[in-house]
């Protein structure tokens, strides 16, 4: 800190040099450490006791010792490879180094407690604020070091900088832009509206097996089977949106809900991926045909276009248009007709929509 | 030992000469701090972020944060040749066949429930003692703040492994993110490079978790540990204990070590829950696919009340000019932890504002003598287990065979009326307990000897309490009351005259008006035989 006026030219000069400490004074302030009037602060143990809990102190590290020991003997002893080996290996390793932190951690407490003194020693605090010099003297510094810099004066610069910062500050989340392509209308289609390699339907296969379901065999009332599509059976892509449930019912069970033209026979294909978050709603009670989503509990009646019974889901699971190939094996007679899976900003009422063109 | 030992003054002079540590180390090494059990519950959060981090270390050496399709070879027979991620087989190949890699991953997953337990309690603790209040306030929303980070470091660990249950915990969070209105599917599309799951989200989770968070983890919580030491930690009220100072053990050598003992509980209590306790089992849960799912899926216990918001929700949803916005999604998922964490971050500066009080407290409250605070935090808790508990409404049902749609209903009205029904009988608990305290500086503690008068009444001898205890409750501080007095015109303060202003005076009032205050333990000139009278007369006046 210069006492001398560099900036004669200028108003905003400290009038006095404020604050500094002087020579002699200490680096920081300490805060007095005292005892409470009238007692002992720092209570000696009993030696008695002491010399007992030494012993107790030394077994507690000796076991410890031992088992840190028995840790590495394990590591070496007990391989793993099978699921008895692993579990044993497990436990060795887990229950050695268990008991040496417990171990340690009781002979450092019996320590604390019993060898060392008691202590009841009063530390004084401070108001956390500096004091008025000290903040008086960090306002002038500031308010002289903005004189200095010229940053208030020189418009230009200070106009400059700021632009020149905006862009940069931008480039971070620029450069992020290729983390994921736009959405588009990715949202709204799944891989049952794509023909196969030879432009036939694509057919309806059973998850796991790849099986194609032949509409004559698929013939248990009650029943629900899971069904990916054909070409698809792996691409969790595909099947986060396309995986099916598939029902058959009696024709007198189906109500208005359920779009008949999409069904064959009394099979209904409807889309796994509940409306509400996107679980699979796998869950299906044969008495009441409700299907239910694990997660969150919606409730979808299967007999009544799946539409919603109970839960957070606002939407009934989208029905598959489906019938039969020339082989007699169910296909999609075309995409679903409304997004599947969680609700999303752009898609709006598709249902009402689809309503309205039927009529 | 009259003199240090060669090595430790070697090195201390070594450093000091170049660092000057010595000035450090004379303000720093004898340090006081005060004792009470509730201090200890911040430390199992920070021993448990340690433990954290030395066996997630331990994993990054095997884990392969990758989504690739791999057959698995490992020695899990069930799941041989079954097709999965590189990340699931490298988590099986973990748990079978590295040694001590299950204990490790197992101690992981339990110091990551620790974590955020510890942070819990400790964060209530702070709360229900107003331990927040100035000047520790921005200690507050750092801590805030890190249980805040905590939950997304738990999100995205619990993500890793790519297992059906961890899939089920991706696949909501995915469904969640697409209802944020207009940015959505946007948010979506980024998170997840493309369309759910796509090929990304493991390899992104996995830099966020292992360094993103952690990283601003370890740095908010070196800032948490120099706030505490610079403002040096709160006391309980007590003999000797006043605003201006603390009583307690030094740093060195007792509180070290005490806390190295500390660190080792914890670790040895999370080290036996690892070896005997089984969490998260992904090898029965198997491959991550979209297209299935086990019933019973349920998050880490942090996440519960998330999930049970999800659940108890209505099926709201707006459609309008072509848009969407999906109320029942985006209620559930941002109101409640909005509620909570803004609740908690703003509190201390409501709490000012309400009742004016702007000195610094290095005494903490005990949670009773600050009412309402006490019921508003009892009744927060509620709402949080309410939602806690919903969301294993599934459980419930199938364990104690009631009907699931009754568990809904019951957590639809539950969250709104628990809370009311919990304020209003915290609030009583605390007055009654501060009527016990009144009680016992008044009337001294049942001695238990009972004493006829020459009346031929009984009475029971009534001691002084023990000046600890008396000292403790005598620590009670007066909660300040905004002056809304009107001056000798009929004129309130300018401050109270708006609609604002009158509601603040009226909350000051409630807030801070003491209903049982303090008369003095002192009983100058009675007898012992007149303060023991347990009559009903006399205790009314406490009333």
């Amino acid at each position: 800190m210069t006492e001398q006026n560099e900036y004669p030219e200028s108003g905003r000069v400290p009038s006095r040099v404020i604050g500094t400490p002087p020579a002699d004074a200490p680096i920081a302030d300490t805060d007095p450490i005292r005892a409470p009037e009238g007692v002992a602060g720092v209570i000696p143990p009993d030696p008695d006791k002491a010399r007992k809990a030494e012993r107790l102190v030394a077994l507690l590290f000796l076991v410890t010792f031992l088992s840190g020991a028995g840790f590495v003997a394990s590591y070496v002893i007990f391989q793993v490879g099978t699921i008895d080996r692993t579990a044993t290996s497990n436990l060795a390793l887990g229950g050695t180094l268990a008991l040496a932190l417990l171990a340690l951690g009781a002979g450092l407490t019996v320590w604390v407690r019993q060898i060392m003194p008691k202590y009841n020693l009063i530390q004084e605090r401070h108001e956390m604020r500096s004091d008025d010099e000290a903040r008086g003297y960090v306002k002038e510094t500031f308010l002289q070091g903005a004189e200095e810099s010229g940053f208030v004066k020189h418009r230009l610069l200070r106009r400059t900088l700021l632009l020149a910062a905006a862009p940069l500050g931008l480039a971070p989340l620029v450069l992020l832009k290729d983390l994921g392509p736009l959405p588009g209308t990715a949202l709204r289609h799944t891989v049952w509206g794509e023909p196969t390699k030879d432009g036939k339907p694509r057919r309806l296969v059973v998850e796991g097996t790849g099986q194609p379901i032949r509409a004559a065999d698929f013939n248990s009332p009650g029943g629900i089977l899971s069904v990916v599509p054909e070409g698809y059976e792996k691409d969790l892509n595909a099947l986060a949106k396309a995986t099916l449930i598939l029902l058959k019912f009696r024709p007198e069970e189906l109500k208005s809900g359920t779009n008949l033209n999409w069904t064959h026979d009394g099979i209904v294909a409807y889309s796994k991926i509940c409306t509400h978050v996107g679980c699979p709603a796998a869950l299906y009670e044969q008495t009441t045909h409700h299907i239910l989503c694990p997660c969150h509990q919606s409730t979808f009646d299967a007999a009544d276009g799946a539409k919603v019974i109970f839960g957070p889901a606002a939407r009934p699971l989208p029905q598959l248009p489906i019938g039969i190939d020339e082989e007699g094996y169910l296909v999609a007679k075309s995409d679903f007709k409304v997004p599947v899976g969680p609700s999303f900003w752009e898609r709006g009422d598709a249902e009402a929509e689809v309503r309205e063109n039927a009529s | 030992m009259n003199a240090p030992p060669k090595a430790i003054a070697g090195v201390s002079t070594f450093v000091d000469d170049r660092i000057g540590a010595g000035n450090f180390l004379k303000r720093n090494m004898r340090k006081i701090f005060p004792d009470h059990w509730s201090f200890l519950l911040g430390e199992i959060a920070l021993y448990s972020f340690i433990i954290l981090l030395l066996t997630g270390t331990f994993l990054t050496f095997w884990f392969k944060p990758s989504m690739g399709e791999v057959p698995y070879t490992g020695s899990y027979a069930p799941l041989y040749g079954v097709h999965m991620s590189e990340a699931y087989a490298s988590t099986l190949h973990i748990s079978f066949d590295v040694r001590g890699g299950l204990l490790m991953r197992q101690i992981h997953h339990w110091a990551a429930l620790l974590f955020v337990a510890g942070m819990t309690v400790h964060m209530l603790r702070v709360f229900f003692t107003g331990a927040y209040r100035k000047p520790r306030e921005l200690n507050w929303i750092i801590g805030i703040l890190l249980l805040s980070l905590a939950l997304i470091e738990g999100l995205t660990g619990y993500s890793l492994p790519d297992d059906l249950l961890s899939g089920a915990g991706l696949r909501i969070t995915q469904g969640v993110a697409q209802s944020i209105p207009i940015v959505g599917t946007y948010v979506s599309f980024f998170l997840f490079g493309g369309e759910y799951p796509g090929h990304d989200i493991i390899s992104r989770f996995y830099t966020l978790h292992i360094l993103l968070i952690p990283g601003i983890l370890l740095a908010l919580i070196t800032a948490h540990m120099i706030l505490m030491w610079v403002q040096k930690h709160t006391q309980m009220p007590g003999k000797s204990r006043t605003e201006k100072n603390v009583v307690g053990a030094p740093f060195y050598p007792a509180f070290m070590i005490k806390s190295g003992a500390f660190f080792l509980f914890t670790f040895g209590i999370i080290a036996l829950l690892g070896t005997f306790a089984q969490i998260n089992p992904i090898w029965l849960f198997g491959p991550y696919t979209p297209a299935d799912i086990s019933a019973g899926s349920q998050p880490d216990w942090y996440m519960g009340f998330l999930e049970g918001a999800l659940r108890i929700m209505p099926a709201w949803e707006i459609n309008f000019l072509g848009h969407t916005v999906t109320l029942s999604v985006l209620i559930p998922a941002l109101v409640p932890l909005g509620i909570v964490m803004t609740g908690l971050a703003l509190y201390p500066f409501l709490e000012q504002w309400v009742t004016g009080d702007r000195r610094e407290h290095h005494i903490a409250d005990r949670p009773r003598n600050n009412p309402h605070r006490t019921s508003i935090g009892i009744a927060g808790i509620t709402f949080y287990g309410i939602l806690w508990l919903l969301g294993a409404n599934d459980e419930i049902s199938a364990n104690f065979h009631i009907d699931l749609y009754t568990t809904t209903w019951f957590g639809r009205i539950a969250v709104f009326v628990g809370p009311a029904i919990a304020y209003w009988i915290t609030y009583r608990i605390c007055i009654g307990l501060q009527r016990k305290d009144a009680e016992v500086l008044s009337h001294g503690v049942e001695s238990g000897v009972i004493k006829r008068m020459p009346n031929g009444q009984y009475i029971e001898i009534h001691t002084p309490p023990a000046e600890d205890i008396a000292e403790h409750i005598r620590g009670k501080k007066e909660i300040p009351v905004l002056t809304s007095a009107e001056d000798g015109e009929g004129i309130p303060p300018k401050s109270a005259r708006t609609a604002l202003g009158r509601l603040r005076t009226k909350m000051s009032e409630a807030y801070g008006t003491d209903h049982v205050p303090l008369t003095d333990g002192h009983h100058d000139g009675h007898h012992e035989e007149e303060h023991a009278g347990v009559g009903t007369g006399d205790r009314k006046e406490l009333h």
